[in-house]
């Protein structure tokens, strides 16, 4: 009996799965607290990751109408942001044409070297920002999305 | 044929399932090898539903509504500057538009362009359009069912109806079939 359950609710989810074109996620894994030390470098890593099946553009397309992959952050006690994006893949759809484009798939990581001011003030704060993709498959493409970033950073 | 899961044991159970749900995701994110989509048919007149009429401004800021069209068979095309496979069946646009445009047919482009005319101009510019393009929002996404992906383009008869929908990219000759079985 529980067999039979499990297997309508298994064959329901592979069945709404063959069938849909969801708009993917681009999602970042939480983030523990990132220490960091007055007057020192930090550095925060974001894990980010996209479905199987779909592409976003990278931080440099080969195409200017194209839409690229941008971190902005906005807020918190960190200064002089200096951001490393994944390196690119150059792959070929079926709409492009014959032609190769910089795309990000996957899992990848997004690197941001910042400074803490000597004056900043201890303990916990939030250090926000915004994570920009615009991503497709092989034959569509969805609306540019933009994801929160809140990272905790613990200031000693 | 009975297929009774419970008689099955339980591990072999478990991994049919996971993959027959490996199998359907991968298909239903990459699509079927081979032929992604099936054909498009254009639907029987009685099964057609009417296009919800809206009010959108073109590039010259001219008021522009779906009704004016009355009478003429439309390919309501939602698009985005940023969209490559909406490149790539712009011009298929473009050829019909200049082919079928004196039987009373018509292209008609709604872009999805958060930056509108900015970008949309040099953009019609650069590709040669040939037929009307009006700036579109959230709304007028809502009102077509919620236009999630892009391109999606819309077939509409000549009493104003929708004959038939197309999500993603298909091929230049599912568009002419529907266009010359509406004309």
């Amino acid at each position: 009996m529980r067999f039979r359950s499990c297997f309508k609710v298994l064959l329901f989810t592979a069945t709404a799965a063959l069938f849909a074109q969801m708009a993917p996620q681009m999602k970042i894994a939480p983030q523990p607290t990132v220490k960091v030390k007055r007057g020192a470098p930090a550095t925060i890593t974001l894990k980010v990751s996209l479905p199987a099946g779909f592409h976003a553009n990278s931080d440099k397309p080969t195409d200017p109408n194209l839409i690229p992959l941008s971190l902005k952050w906005t807020g918190g006690p960190l200064q002089g942001a200096a951001i490393t994006y994944p390196k690119p893949q150059l792959e070929e759809y079926g709409f492009t044409g014959g032609k190769k484009i910089s795309v990000v798939t996957g899992d990848f990581d997004l690197v941001t070297k910042f400074k803490v001011p000597a004056g900043a003030a201890t303990g916990p704060a939030a250090e926000t920002g915004t994570l920009r993709y615009q991503a497709c498959n092989n034959r569509m493409c969805f609306a540019p999305k933009n994801v929160p970033v809140n990272v905790t950073v613990s200031v000693e | 044929m009975n297929f009774n899961p419970s008689t099955v044991p339980p591990g072999r159970f478990f991994i049919l399932l996971a993959v027959i749900t490996g199998i359907a995701v991968t298909l239903g994110t990459v699509g079927w090898p081979g032929h992604e989509q099936p054909r498009q048919v254009v639907k029987d007149s009685k099964e057609r539903k009417g296009a919800p009429d809206f009010e959108l401004k073109d590039s010259s800021g001219k008021v522009v509504h779906l009704s004016d069209y009355k009478g003429k068979v439309v390919l309501l095309d939602f698009w985005a500057t940023w969209c490559g496979p909406c490149g790539i069946e712009i011009p298929w646009f473009t050829d019909f538009q200049r082919k079928y445009k004196d039987r009373g047919f018509a292209v008609l482009g709604v872009s999805m362009d958060d930056n509108g005319w900015e970008d949309v101009k040099p953009f019609m510019a650069e590709k040669k359009i040939n037929y009307r393009i009006v700036l579109g929002d959230q709304k007028t996404g809502d009102m077509y069912g919620g236009v999630e992906a892009l391109p999606t383009t819309f077939m509409i008869d000549r009493d104003g109806r929708i004959a038939s929908i197309h999500v993603g990219l298909v091929d230049k000759k599912e568009f002419d079939d529907a266009i010359q079985k509406l004309l």
